[in-house]
């Protein structure tokens, strides 16, 4: 009898991945991206920003809300890969680029969020 | 293929092209669904550019609010959101599918599952956006 | 409503063609017949040869699943003055090599049928003297819908990842192996977590869900494996808890 796949785990990460990113991503793209560049709404100035980065809150949030969606990313990415360009027999290198880019992502993240001032 | 099965398919078989997905609206939904993951590290990537900014000091972060003001930012924002927005709807409506709570006999319905998490999205928008807003 | 309506039917015969080909026929376009009628009246006083699988004619043994204008669909199930004025285009079920005309070659489906153990497992059979097993129906209404399967295959031909990659074992498959999980008189779901927790198992799924959009019986095999997933998802958080006790 063939062992059980450890995939259940990969499937968990990306699950609770996908439900942060589902939860938080649309409100900072709308915020950020749209509403504060065509002024819309007040973007919060320079010090404001930095006041709500730095906090220990803001920087365990920024942490979340920037490693978690690349994970669900990859796990996504990589079975679309396999779907799409049908290269399901390159599984280790396709799992290596995917997950091996999110905790690149994840390291730069780490670094940028400990950096700020 | 590259891999074959215990009963190696006699008779003729049609190889499957590439473009597989385009020829159902169906799959091409999925697809899209599939690749709404990309604009969503797409965006963490934009976060990871800010925070970047942030640490630059006052002029870097106003070079890049100024990056985010031209046109193909925003244009690239807007179907960004359009495919974030994509993958919550679809996310919090097919959720409910791997839940089949039993409650008395009868299973929940899928609006009670996908129903708290559509709520607790709203929510969680909400304090977000008043915690950035209020300065 | 007019006279005819136009078939265009594959043909293939593996003695005589390389690849299959299309050949038209035009039938009666009678208010009440369905694409299998067709299928019959080309058979019984145009082409004998034209060669597909039916059986009950009613939606319930699964024998006549072919691809109707690009979709899977049952042929005694599927009426043809939906499709007026025509050309209806009738080929093999998808994802399947063809043997002959409209017939396909489903050895496959079938070894990976009885892979997933689809019977009653119990640790030590009860004897006959103390009686039947007892089911309510609340427990009944729990595999219920998964036990409606009738082996059509349409969920096979729409299934995206059973086309690219033969080995997974499929919406129909997983779904009879959610079927007796859910039974309350079954004691072998560690057995078969065993078998189809892998990568052509569950893990293969990615939901696309058009599984369940085409199946005639409502099963909803992509639930069934979205559900599945869930539990050998706690059961390996059980098991990495617990790892000696659990079972």
């Amino acid at each position: 009898m063939a062992k059980r796949s450890n995939e259940p785990f990969l499937w968990l990460l990306c699950s609770a991945c996908g439900v942060v990113a589902a939860l938080l991503i649309p409100i900072h793209l709308f915020l950020f991206g749209l509403a504060f560049p065509l002024g819309w709404l007040r973007a919060p100035s320079y010090d404001q920003a930095l006041a709500l980065a730095r906090s220990t809150l803001g920087r365990v949030y920024l942490l979340v809300f920037c490693i978690l969606p690349l994970f669900h990313w990859a796990h996504r990415f990589r079975y679309t890969l396999y779907d799409g360009l049908q290269i399901k027999h390159l599984n280790e290198l396709v799992n290596t680029l995917c997950y091996g880019a999110a905790t690149v992502g994840t390291i730069a993240a780490a670094y940028l969020i400990w950096r700020i001032p | 293929m590259l891999r074959y099965n215990e009963y190696p398919p006699k008779g003729y078989r049609v190889r499957v092209s590439t473009y597989w997905w385009i020829g159902r609206w169906a799959y091409l939904k999925f697809i899209l669904r599939e690749l709404s993951s990309v604009f969503v590290a797409w965006f963490v990537l934009e976060t990871l550019l800010q925070i970047h900014a942030l640490i630059g000091g006052p002029a870097a972060y106003a070079d890049f609010q100024a990056f985010l003001r031209h046109p193909v930012a925003i244009a690239s924002n807007v179907i960004s959101l359009f495919f974030v927005l994509f993958h919550a709807v679809t996310w919090f409506n097919l959720a409910p599918k791997a839940m089949a709570i039993r409650l008395g006999g009868k299973r929940l319905p899928s609006l009670a599952i996908a129903g708290p998490n559509y709520i607790a999205w709203a929510l969680a928008s909400i304090v977000v956006a008043w915690l950035i807003l209020r300065g | 409503m007019a006279e005819q309506i136009t078939l265009e039917i594959t043909r293939y015969s593996p003695e005589r063609d390389k690849t299959p080909s299309v050949a038209s026929f035009d039938v009666p376009l009678r208010k009440e017949w369905v694409v299998l009628d067709a299928l019959n009246y080309i058979k019984d006083k145009v082409d004998g040869s034209l060669s597909f699988r039916w059986s009950c004619r009613m939606g319930v043994c699964g024998s006549c699943g072919m691809t109707v204008n690009g979709e899977p669909k049952l042929t005694c199930a599927t009426f043809l003055t939906d499709y007026a004025p025509g050309p209806v285009l009738v080929e093999p079920l998808r994802n399947f090599p063809v043997m002959r005309d409209l017939i396909v070659e489903i050895t496959d489906f079938l070894a990976k049928l009885a892979k997933v153990k689809p019977w009653i497992i119990r640790k030590k059979e009860m004897p006959v003297s103390e009686g039947e097993y007892l089911q309510t129906p609340d427990q009944l209404d729990a595999y219920r819908q998964f036990s409606m399967c009738i082996n059509c295959l349409l969920c096979y031909a729409a299934c995206p990842v059973y086309g690219l990659d033969p080995l997974f074992a499929g919406p129909a498959a997983l779904a009879l192996a959610q079927r007796y999980n859910m039974d309350s008189r079954d004691e072998g779901k560690n057995e078969r977590m065993d078998i189809l927790s892998q990568h052509d198992g569950i893990w293969g799924c990615t939901f696309v869900g058009e599984c369940t959009q085409v199946c005639p019986k409502h099963v909803d095999p992509a639930g069934a494996i979205q559900q599945y997933k869930l539990t050998a998802a706690q059961e390996w958080v059980k098991s990495l808890i617990l790892p000696w006790g659990g079972k």
